[in-house]
C-alpha cells in the first residue's frame, strides 16, 4: 500500500506512548470479573424476583377471592322438624301451580313455620334461628309432596345470616358455640345464581345483576361493533390522507386512552341530563360503555384489516369488483377472526367497568331483575361494588362469590378470543 | 306506537321494499342483456330509499319533540299556575312528564299531578303525528325509487354512494364522541366557574365540600389536596410498586427467560391487567388495607388509617404493572441484536450489555411506557373509591388517609344531588381537569417515543 | 513463515444447530502475525465457523460446538475458560457496521470501562485516543467525540467498531466480512486498515469477496459446506489450487 486512503495511520511502532498490554492473569484482574460476574447473578435473580412477586400478586389475589368466594356458593342449613296437621287450612288439591304459592301463603305458612322453629330451638332464638326465605324452602317440598301436609316431617332449612357466617368461621366466639349447638349442615347454595339483590345476605343473588350486564353489553355491542368495524373499514380502505382523517385517527386513539369515568361524566350530562333518558337503564348503560368500547373495536379491526395481504386486493379489483365489493366480500370476511377477537377482548373490559355505571345511576338497590332495556338496573361490578359497602359480615363471602362469577365470565370470554386467534391466524 | 314497535315496523317494510324491488328488477331484465347492477342491488336501492328518510326524519323529531311537547301543556290553562321560569318549574313539568308517561306513580308536587294528563295528551298526539309522517315518507321514499328502476339503472353506484356514506359518518362518531366529552365537560366546568373563582379552585387548599358557604363556595372547593392525592397515590407510590417490577420483568421475560417460559408468563403478567378494578379495589379494602395499618401500627406510626393511601397505591402499582412491563418489552426487543451482540462481543456480561446498552437505547420506549401508565393511575376511580378515603388532606404520610379527584368525582355525584348546586358541577370541573391532564400525558407519552426512538435501518 | 506458535488452534470442529450440522471436522490454525481469510460461496459455514472463535455461538439457544479450540494453547470452551475475558482477548467487527447509540467517546470508551481498563479519566482519554488513531478515525472526529455514533457514515461507522474492539486491547480481532455493506472507497479504506493492523494482532477475515482476499490475506482457507477444503497461502490458493473444488471457485464457476 503507497499512498494512504488512510492518512492519519502512524506507522508502525512508531505511535504515541502506548499502554502496556493487559494482563488478565493478575488477582486484581480476577477479583474484577468475579465481581461482575455476582453482580451479574445480582441483576438476573432480581429480574426473576420481579416476574415471581408480580405473578405471585396475582394468584394470591385469584386465592383469596376463591378462597372466600366458593364459600358464598354454600348455605348452612338447620334441620327443623315440622308438623303441618292442624295448623294449615288447606289442601292438597289447593297445591297447584303458581295458585299453590299464594294459597300456602295465604294460610299462613309462614307463620307455621316460625312457630316449628320456636318449639325446636327454644332458649337458641327460636324463630331467629331460621332465614327470612326459609319457609319458601317448606313450600317447595310440600308442593312437591303434599303428603307432607299430613305427617311430622324434618326439612334442612337455610339459617339466619348470623348463625351462617358462625357457622363458616366468621363470626364472634359466643355466636360460634351457640351455632355448635344446632343440627347444621352445609348445602349448595342454588338461590346464588337465581336470585336477584336483597337486604338479607343469605337471599341474595347475582341474577338480577347479572341479567343488567346482559342487556347492558347488547346494547353496546350492538352499538360499537357496527360502527367500530365500519369506521376501520372506512380508515384502512377508503380514507383520503387529508387534515379530516388524521383528526379522526387522533380522535379515536385518544378516547381509547381517556379514563373510564369521564365517559360516566359524559353520559350523566348528555344522555340522563340533555336527552333525558330514564336513569340506571341499560339502555344508558349500554350507550355509555358503546362510547367507550368503539375506539377498541376500531383499533382491533384496523390491525386485522392491515392484516389482509394486497395482493387479494388487487386479484378482486382486476376481476372487476368494485371498491365496496372488495371490502366487504374480501377484506373483511378475511380480517373477521381479528375483528372479532378484538371485540371480545373490548366487550370483556366492558363488562369489568364500574364506574360509568355508577355515574349513570346504576347503583341503586334493585330488588328484582330489569324487565326490559328502560327498566332500572344495575350490572355485575356494581352489585359487588355495593355489596362490599355492607355491614353485614354475610355479605364478604358474597361478594367474593360475585367475583368468583365475574371472573369466571372474563375468562370464558377471553378464553373464546384466544381460541379464535389462534384457530384463525393468518394462513398465508 | 312506541319507538320500539315503529322501528320494527320501518324496517319490515324496507324488507318487503327488498323484496318487492328486486323481483322487478329480474322481472324487467331483457335476455342475453348485461346488468348495469345486480337485482339485489336495485332490492338494495328501493329498501334504503323507503327506510333512511324516514329514520332522518325520527332522529330529528326526537330532538325537536320534547320541546314542542312542553310547549303544548305550557298553553294549557293549568300551566298558567306555574311559577316563572327556573328550577322549581322545570322539577314540576319533569315531574308532570314522568306522570304522564306512566314512567312514576307518585309525585311530590300536585300541579304535577294536574299537568300529567295534559302531558299523556300532548305526548300522545305527538307520536301518531310521528308514526304518521315516518310512514308517509318511507312510503314516498319507495315510490320514488321504485319508479326509478329500469334495466340499465345504476343502482349499484347509488347504493355505494351511501354506504361510503355510512362508513364516514361512523368515523366522524369518534370525533363527536370526543367533541360531546369536551363539550358536556366544559360547559358544566363553566357553569361551575361561573359559580365559583378558577383560582380558588385551582390553587386552594382546603376541600370539603359538605360544608359549604353560599357567599363563597370557592373557599372550602379547593382542590388542591385532591391533586396532591391524586400525585401521591397514581404518581408516586403506584410507580414505586409499578415500575421496578414491571422493568425488570420486562428484562428477564426478553433477556434471560427461555422462549417456552416467555411464552407462558408474558400472558400471564397482561392478566393482571384484566382483572376488573372493583376487584382489586375489593382485595385492597379487605385484605391489603388492614395489613397495612397493623404494619403501620407495629412500626410505632402514629397516624395509622384503614384507608391509607399506601395500601390503594400498593394495589394500583400491581394493576399497572402490565402497562410498564409490556411496554418495555416491546422497546427491549425492538433494538436489533446486532448491538447485543457487539456488546457481547467485547466480553460484557448480559447484564452490563442491559444497563449499559440496551436500556439506554430503549429508553424512549420505556419512558413512553411509564407516562402511559401513569395517565391510567391517575384516571383510576374504583380502587380509590373502595380502599382510599374521602377526607381531603395533604400530607406526605403513606400510612394517613387521602382522597384523590376520581373518588371525590363520585362521591360528589353520589345521593341526592341538585343539578345546578356548586357541588354537583365542581365534579365536572374535576373531570375537565383530569381528562386535560390525561390527555396531555398521552401526548407526551407518544411524542417521546416518536421522536427520540433511534432510527434503526 | 511464522515462527511463533499458533495463536488459535481448532481441532475437528463440528458445529451443530439443533439437528442440522454447520461445520464439519474443521481443523484450523491462525497464526499470530498473519491476516488468515475464510472464503467460500454463501451459507458455507466461515461466518459460523468465525463464531465459534470467540463463542458468539452460546448467544444461539441451540447452537452445539464439538472439538478442541485453543487460544494461545487454552482450550476456550473448558469451563475454567472465563467467556468474558476471552471475548475480551478475541474481540470481534461484525459484517453491519453497530455503533451503540451513544457518542463517539462513549462507543470506543465503553469496553475499557466494562474491563476495569483505566483507572482515571486521563487513562480513559488516552485509550480513547489511541484506539481511534490505530483505526484511522482520529482526525475526523477528534473534535466532535461528543457526537453520536450513528451518525457517522458507514465506513467510519465500521472504522469506529473496529477502534471499539481495539480498545480493549484484544490479541486476535475476527472480522466478519467487515466491508461488504460499505461502498469502494471505504472497503479500500478498511482494507488499508488491516494491512496496518496485521503486526499488531492477529486478524482472521471472513470474505466472500475473493479479490479482497488476495489483497489483504497472507493465508487463505476455503470453505465449502461446511468442510474446510483447503488451507494454504493465499499466493498459492488463487493461482494454484491443490482441490478441484477450490479450483472451480476460484475460476469462477460456482459461487
Amino acid at each position: 500500500m503507497s499512498s494512504s486512503l488512510v492518512p492519519q495511520l502512524p506507522i508502525a511502532g512508531a505511535e504515541p506512548a502506548g499502554r502496556t498490554p493487559t494482563d488478565w492473569t493478575t488477582p486484581a484482574s480476577a477479583k474484577r470479573i468475579a465481581r461482575r460476574y455476582a453482580a451479574e447473578r445480582r441483576f438476573r435473580l432480581l429480574g426473576l424476583g420481579a416476574v415471581v412477586l408480580s405473578v405471585g400478586f396475582l394468584l394470591f389475589l385469584l386465592a383469596t377471592m376463591l378462597g372466600q368466594g366458593l364459600q358464598g356458593f354454600t348455605e348452612t342449613r338447620v334441620a327443623l322438624p315440622i308438623d303441618l296437621r292442624g295448623r294449615l287450612a288447606i289442601t292438597p288439591a289447593q297445591l297447584e301451580g303458581r295458585r299453590g304459592d299464594l294459597a300456602l301463603a295465604a294460610a299462613g305458612l309462614e307463620g307455621a313455620v316460625d312457630a316449628a322453629a320456636n318449639r325446636a330451638f327454644a332458649g337458641q332464638g327460636g324463630a331467629a334461628v331460621l332465614s327470612e326465605g326459609a319457609w319458601l324452602r317448606v313450600r317447595d317440598a310440600v308442593k312437591a309432596d303434599p303428603s307432607l301436609l299430613a305427617r311430622p316431617f324434618m326439612l334442612a332449612v337455610p339459617v339466619g345470616s348470623d348463625i351462617d357466617v358462625a357457622h363458616k368461621g366468621a363470626g364472634t366466639a359466643e355466636a360460634e358455640a351457640a351455632a355448635a349447638r344446632l343440627p347444621l349442615s352445609r348445602g349448595l347454595n342454588r338461590t346464588f345464581l337465581s336470585a336477584a339483590d336483597a337486604t338479607d345476605p343469605t337471599r341474595v343473588g347475582v341474577w338480577g345483576a347479572l341479567k343488567g350486564s346482559l342487556l347492558t353489553m347488547a346494547v353496546t355491542l350492538a352499538l360499537a361493533f357496527p360502527i367500530g368495524v365500519l369506521a376501520a373499514l372506512y380508515l384502512e380502505e377508503y380514507a383520503p390522507r387529508n387534515r379530516w382523517t388524521d383528526l379522526i385517527e387522533v380522535s379515536i386513539n385518544n378516547l381509547a386512552a381517556v379514563p373510564s369515568i369521564i365517559f360516566g361524566l359524559l353520559g350523566l350530562a348528555l344522555f340522563l341530563g340533555t336527552l333525558g333518558l330514564p336513569r340506571s337503564a341499560p339502555l344508558v348503560g349500554g350507550l355509555t360503555l358503546a362510547l367507550m368500547t368503539m375506539p377498541v373495536i376500531v383499533i382491533a379491526g384496523r390491525n386485522a384489516i392491515k392484516g389482509v395481504p394486497p395482493s387479494i386486493r388487487d386479484a378482486a379489483l382486476g376481476v372487476g369488483a368494485s371498491r365496496v365489493q372488495v371490502v366487504f366480500h374480501h377484506v373483511l370476511p378475511l380480517a373477521l377472526p381479528g375483528i372479532l377477537t378484538g371485540t371480545i377482548i373490548g366487550m370483556a373490559r366492558a363488562l369489568g367497568e364500574t364506574a360509568p355505571l355508577l355515574m349513570i345511576g346504576m347503583r341503586a338497590f334493585i330488588a328484582a331483575p330489569p324487565g326490559g332495556l328502560a327498566s332500572p338496573a344495575t350490572a355485575l361490578p356494581v352489585q359487588i361494588f355495593l355489596w362490599s359497602d355492607e355491614v353485614n359480615r354475610g355479605f364478604v363471602e358474597k361478594t367474593s362469590a360475585a367475583i368468583v362469577v365475574l371472573l369466571v365470565l372474563l375468562l370464558a370470554m377471553n378464553g373464546v378470543a384466544i381460541w379464535l386467534r389462534n384457530k384463525f391466524e393468518t394462513r398465508w | 306506537m312506541t319507538g320500539g314497535a315503529l322501528m320494527l315496523l320501518l324496517i319490515g317494510l324496507a324488507v318487503i321494499a327488498w323484496a318487492v324491488a328486486r323481483a322487478r328488477a329480474i322481472r324487467t331484465r331483457a335476455p342475453g342483456q348485461r346488468f348495469a347492477s345486480l337485482p339485489s342491488q336495485g332490492g338494495w336501492f328501493v329498501a334504503l330509499w323507503t327506510l333512511l328518510p324516514a329514520l332522518l326524519f325520527l332522529a330529528v323529531w326526537t330532538f325537536v319533540s320534547p320541546a314542542m311537547v312542553t310547549d303544548a301543556v305550557l298553553a294549557t290553562p293549568d300551566a298558567a299556575a306555574l311559577p316563572p321560569p327556573g328550577f322549581e318549574r322545570a322539577t314540576i313539568l319533569s315531574e308532570a312528564r314522568e306522570l304522564g308517561a306512566g314512567r312514576s306513580f307518585g309525585a311530590f308536587h300536585p300541579l304535577a299531578r294536574t299537568l300529567a294528563p295534559a302531558y299523556a295528551a300532548a305526548q300522545n298526539r305527538h307520536d301518531w303525528i310521528a308514526t304518521a309522517l315516518a310512514l308517509l315518507l318511507a312510503a314516498a321514499g319507495f315510490l320514488y325509487a321504485y319508479t326509478r328502476l329500469r334495466p340499465g339503472f345504476a343502482a349499484r353506484t347509488r347504493v355505494e354512494r351511501v354506504t361510503m356514506a355510512l362508513l364516514l359518518a361512523a368515523s366522524l362518531v369518534a370525533i363527536l364522541a370526543t367533541a360531546g366529552i369536551v363539550a358536556s365537560l366544559v360547559w358544566e366546568a363553566g357553569r361551575f366557574f361561573g359559580l365559583v373563582n378558577p383560582l380558588d379552585f385551582l390553587f386552594g387548599t382546603h376541600w370539603s365540600p359538605q360544608v359549604l358557604d353560599p357567599r363563597d363556595p370557592g373557599a372550602n372547593l379547593g382542590a388542591v389536596p385532591l391533586f396532591w392525592g391524586t400525585f401521591f397515590i397514581g404518581a408516586v407510590i403506584a410507580m414505586l410498586v409499578a415500575i421496578p417490577l414491571g422493568l425488570m420483568s420486562a428484562i428477564y421475560l426478553t433477556q434471560y427467560a427461555s422462549a417456552r417460559a416467555r411464552r407462558w408468563l408474558k400472558p400471564t403478567l397482561e392478566v393482571l391487567a384484566g382483572v376488573p378494578t372493583v376487584v382489586y379495589g375489593y382485595f385492597a379494602a379487605l385484605t391489603v388495607a388492614p395489613a397495612v395499618r397493623d404494619a403501620a401500627v407495629a412500626l410505632g406510626v402514629t397516624y395509622a388509617s384503614s384507608e391509607s393511601a399506601l395500601a390503594a397505591g400498593l394495589v394500583m402499582g400491581v394493576m399497572i404493572i402490565p402497562f410498564v412491563s409490556s411496554m418495555a418489552d416491546d422497546s427491549l426487543a425492538a433494538v436489533p441484536t446486532a448491538m447485543r451482540d457487539g456488546s457481547l462481543a467485547m466480553g460484557a456480561t448480559p447484564s452490563e450489555t442491559i444497563r449499559r446498552v440496551l436500556l439506554p437505547a430503549a429508553l424512549p420506549g420505556v419512558v413512553g411506557g411509564v407516562l402511559l401508565a401513569v395517565s391510567r393511575a391517575i384516571g383510576e376511580t374504583m380502587i380509590v373509591v373502595m380502599a382510599a378515603s374521602g377526607v381531603a388532606t395533604l400530607t406526605a404520610n403513606p400510612f394517613a388517609p387521602t382522597t384523590t379527584v376520581t373518588r371525590q368525582i363520585v362521591d360528589l355525584l353520589t345521593g341526592e344531588a341538585e343539578f345546578d348546586s356548586p357541588k354537583t358541577l365542581a365534579a365536572f370541573a374535576l373531570g375537565l381537569t383530569l381528562f386535560l391532564v390525561t390527555l396531555l400525558l398521552n401526548i407526551v407519552a407518544l411524542r417521546v417515543v416518536k421522536r427520540y426512538r433511534e432510527a434503526y435501518e | 513463515m511464522s515462527n511463533h506458535p499458533p495463536k488459535m488452534t481448532a481441532e475437528h470442529v463440528n458445529v451443530f444447530y439443533g439437528d442440522k450440522q454447520a461445520i464439519r471436522d474443521v481443523s484450523i490454525a491462525i497464526d499470530q502475525d498473519n491476516v488468515t481469510a475464510f472464503i467460500g460461496p454463501s451459507g458455507c459455514g466461515k461466518s459460523t465457523f468465525l463464531r465459534t472463535l470467540n463463542r458468539m455461538n452460546d448467544t444461539v439457544p441451540n447452537a452445539r460446538v464439538e472439538g478442541d479450540i485453543r487460544l494461545d494453547g487454552q482450550n476456550i470452551y473448558a469451563p475454567e475458560m472465563d467467556v468474558v475475558q476471552l471475548r475480551a482477548r478475541v474481540g470481534m467487527v461484525f459484517q453491519k457496521p453497530n455503533p451503540f447509540p451513544k457518542s463517539i467517546y462513549e462507543n470506543v470508551a465503553y469496553g475499557a470501562r466494562i474491563h476495569g481498563l483505566a483507572q482515571g479519566r486521563a487513562q480513559l482519554d488516552a485509550i480513547v485516543e489511541q484506539s481511534l488513531q490505530r483505526a484511522g478515525l482520529w482526525n475526523e472526529v477528534k473534535d466532535r467525540l461528543g457526537d453520536s455514533g450513528t451518525a457517522l457514515s458507514g465506513g467510519q461507522q465500521q472504522r469506529l467498531c473496529i477502534a471499539r474492539a481495539i480498545a480493549v486491547d484484544p490479541e486476535v480481532i475476527l472480522m466478519d466480512e467487515p466491508a461488504s455493506a460499505l461502498d469502494p472507497i471505504a472497503t479500500a479504506r478498511i482494507e488499508e486498515l488491516i494491512h496496518e493492523l496485521k503486526g499488531r494482532y492477529a486478524i482472521a477475515i471472513v470474505t466472500h469477496n475473493m479479490q479482497q482476499a488476495a489483497r489483504v490475506s497472507q493465508r487463505t482457507a476455503f470453505f465449502h459446506l461446511g468442510e474446510l477444503v483447503e488451507y494454504g497461502e493465499t499466493s498459492e490458493i488463487f493461482t494454484n489450487p491443490r482441490e478441484q473444488r477450490t479450483r472451480d471457485y476460484i475460476t469462477g464457476r460456482y459461487g
